[in-house]
């Protein structure tokens, strides 16, 4: 026997229409391809450009090292911040979000 | 389930911040004190003993506090975990003894080529977030199977799921009791078996009472140790050489400082030590100081595979099971990478600061004046190999470049005595590393003892088990593992850590394509899903094996002849083959005149035009093949594109998904409201 709220499977799906639904998900898609991009962008396209970058010095650092020993890594933490605050600005707009 | 585990103030909830903050302050008193005795005159030995008991025992103690008897707190402690503190739990979760001990070594010895790990280790958390994390937190149940049996039909998929989580999670645990007995090895001064069962008790006594909930409040503790533990030997080197305290910003200069020294041995006529870069910022170089596109090629293969590996782990993903909501579980993703980001950026710094220190203070210095703590470290590895092993290869008594040899997992351990700091700084991140190796190993015992108890038992074996019966088997069920685990620790040594890479090429190409595709593409179906899953397992696993065990073999036929003949003139070579091995290799070199290209050889040579060529190379004592010239490390660039192709296509030619099913991926694509279970058999009973 489940008790009532024990978890989401035993609460009742949400009546959302279908159309909703559907621009909710295009523009969530569509948020997840940028995401998808920038994580592109710096986990791998700027290291293919390491060898020139390394002519430019910053405190130091050759520049294309930095990148790949730090650059990347903060466009990645910042980058799912903002993820974050933008799919739950979404999820707002469209009224799906979670009742807590 | 009760209110006390739904939505009731639990005290210890609610004094979270209170509770770790004096928990942080208390371990940095207990250093302080201990910094003090060994001022006093306490030998090393007694602060090595404390710091390893005074921490585990604290494990513990958080680990018997918070024994349950209820499943949900048991598997997901509760869905209470707030988003920062899971992201902590996750970081010491994902953190093991190779991202603490080993990280920094192999930057130390690879320079730009090891960033490959420090990318591809912080970027697959963008995938889990974006893709996978918040979807299987609305699907709210306990496993990453239980998603697979729900989504594509049942317990087939199910079984597949957990035969790829059992495969990718034990090599990676084996691989943390190993490094558990390392650092208990030096730092107690006991043989390397009694130190793997020392760990096993350790990590058995943080999980086997309270589960998921004991290991999240744990781990979090041993978050706060490790990161201290890192930080601080980085912060007083980066004071030392450039005085000002922040190692991250500060290391560019030695990163001058070391190419300056590097051109200067050069000049000087002297070769680096076997496995070290003599380059140590150049990116994508070979020996020679020269771009080599095989170099190149397995730098973003590997990065590649790191990531996707991340975002198919079991026992990372499941800690996003535990948070409250869909919100929190996307703001927890953030908040793992920010932890995790805090040693990742410090870990090249590290590398840099310590190489700096060696190579200005001790080579070309004479072999006689080496100071004492060179001792204490030259003692035998589990590789068969003292850790720091000084060659004095031209008899002059002066220690040359080449011949300062230091085991890429003991730069980090070492680094505090190299650099002249107290004792105490040693024992600390002897104590970090453990943190780091503990918690880890809990999660993946956990992740495997969970498949075992919950998916193979209660799902497909006994339905109907009380939860009293199913929280038993669970435990005997995590002994059982554990005990398996740190058996096969204790005789494989320190010849198996290789296997841990391997680990995240066959979770990326057993799991991710299905995990993602399940999600993100409705059409997908159970046949084209469970088709995926195994090719991309058997393929990477296959394919894995073959070229490291069989590299000959594996030559023979992708290989031209030119590959295999120097793969054979290489095989026959190796001392410590065997004698049929080499005899055979040998046999080829014999008749070279008859020596035909393999069968696939043009398959093998489709890229060459591109400098990819098939080839070998020698590693571990085995001729280990390299299609496209690429290294077995990265197999799974080959597994996961496999896999989300086969799912496609079979997913155009099988029939569709019923609609019960599209509703129920609908209904996990939307945080608000309930999830509609296609069949209600994959309900799961608190």
């Amino acid at each position: 026997m489940m008790e009532a709220g024990a978890g989401p499977a035993n609460e009742a799906p949400a009546a959302i229409d279908p159309a909703t639904a559907r621009a909710y998900w295009s523009k969530t898609s569509a948020l997840m391809w940028i995401v998808l991009a920038i994580w592109f962008l710096a986990g791998f396209v700027v290291h293919i450009f390491a060898p020139s970058l390394n002519e430019i010095r910053v405190l130091g650092f050759p520049l294309g090292f930095y990148m790949a020993a730090q650059g990347s890594l903060i466009v990645f933490v910042v980058g799912l911040f903002w993820f974050a605050r933008r799919q739950n600005q979404i999820d707002e707009e469209f009224g799906v979000q979670e009742d807590l | 389930m009760s209110a006390s585990s739904t939505g009731g103030k639990d005290p210890f909830i609610s004094n979270l911040n209170k509770i770790y903050a004096g928990y942080t302050g208390g371990f940095i008193g207990f250093v302080i004190i201990l910094g003090i005795l060994e001022q006093m005159g306490v030998p090393d030995r007694i602060i090595g003993y404390m710091f390893v008991f005074l921490t585990i025992g604290v494990y513990a103690y958080i680990g018997i506090i918070s024994r349950t008897a209820q499943v949900a707190e048991y598997y997901v402690a509760g869905r209470r975990v707030p988003a920062i503190y899971n992201g902590m739990a996750t970081g010491s979760d994902w953190m093991s003894a190779a991202s603490f001990i080993g990280m920094a070594g192999s930057l130390y010895a690879l320079g730009y080529g090891g960033l490959a790990f420090i990318l591809g280790w912080t970027g697959g958390y963008m995938l889990v977030a974006i893709l996978l994390a918040p979807y299987l937190r609305k699907f709210g149940q306990y496993t990453v199977p239980d998603f697979l049996g729900a989504r594509f039909g049942g317990n087939f998929a199910r079984s597949i799921g957990v035969v790829v989580l059992v495969t990718a999670s034990f090599v990676y645990v084996v691989a943390q009791i190993v490094g558990v007995g390392i650092i208990t090895q030096r730092f107690l001064d006991v043989s390397f078996g009694v130190a793997v069962f020392l760990g096993l008790a350790g990590i058995l006594v943080c999980s086997m009472l309270g589960g998921m909930r004991a290991v999240t409040w744990t781990q979090v503790a041993q978050y706060i140790i490790l990161i201290i533990a890192y930080l601080i030997p980085a912060i007083l080197m980066s004071v030392k050489v450039t005085g000002v305290p922040v190692p991250q910003l500060m290391y560019g200069f030695a990163l001058e400082r070391i190419e300056g020294l590097e051109a200067a041995f050069r000049a000087a006529g002297q070769t680096p030590p076997p496995g070290v870069i003599g380059f140590h910022s150049a990116p994508f170089v070979g020996a020679n100081g020269q771009f080599s596109m095989s170099a190149a090629v397995n730098f973003f293969a590997l990065v590649f595979c790191l990531m996707v590996g991340t975002a198919a782990l079991p026992h990372i993903l499941m800690r996003y099971f535990t948070t409250p909501s869909v919100r929190e579980a996307r703001n927890s993703v953030a908040w793992s990478l920010f932890f995790i980001f805090l040693l990742y950026f410090t870990a090249p710094a590290y590398a840099a600061f310590g190489k700096l220190e060696i190579y200005q203070n001790f080579i070309n210095q004479p072999i006689a004046s080496l100071p004492e703590w060179v001792k204490n470290w030259q003692i035998m590895s589990p590789y068969g190999v003292p850790w720091i092993n000084i060659v004095d290869t031209n008899n002059d008594g002066i220690l040359q470049w080449s011949e300062f040899r230091i085991h890429p997992d003991v730069v980090v351990l070492a680094t505090p005595e190299i650099a002249g700091m107290p004792y105490v700084i040693a024992g600390m991140v002897a104590a970090g590393g453990l943190a780091a190796a503990l918690s880890t190993a809990d999660g993946l015992l956990l992740a495997l003892a969970n498949a075992l108890s919950h998916d193979v038992y209660y799902k497909m074996v006994n339905p109907n088990a009380p939860t009293k019966q199913r929280l038993i088997i669970a435990r005997v069920l995590l002994i059982v593992v554990a005990l398996f685990a740190a058996w096969t620790a204790g005789n494989a040594g320190a010849d198996i850590l290789f296997l841990v890479a391997w680990a995240f090429s066959i979770a990326a190409a057993g799991l991710f394509a299905a995990l993602v595709m399940g999600v993100w593409y409705k059409r997908t179906t159970n046949v084209g899903a469970c088709l995926g899953m195994l090719v991309g397992y058997i393929v990477t696993s296959g394919y894995l094996m073959w070229s490291e065990f069989g590299g000959l073999s594996f030559l023979e036929v992708f290989g031209t002849k030119e590959a295999i003949l120097a793969g054979a003139r290489a095989g026959a070579g190796i001392a410590t083959a065997s004698a049929e091995f080499k005899a055979y290799a040998a046999s080829i070199v014999a008749n070279a005149a008859t020596v035909q290209d393999g069968a696939m050889a043009w398959f093998g040579k489709a890229l060459a035009g591109l400098g990819m060529s098939t080839d070998h190379v020698v590693l571990r004592g085995r001729v280990v093949a390299r299609l496209w010239g690429i290294n077995n490390i990265s197999g799974g660039i080959f597994g996961v594109p496999l896999a989300f192709l086969t799912i496609y296509v079979v997913s155009q030619f099988t029939k569709a998904p019923s609609q019960a099913m599209q509703d129920f991926v609908e209904s996990i694509r939307i945080p608000k409201g309930g999830v509609k279970l296609a069949d209600s058999r994959a309900a799961v009973k608190e």
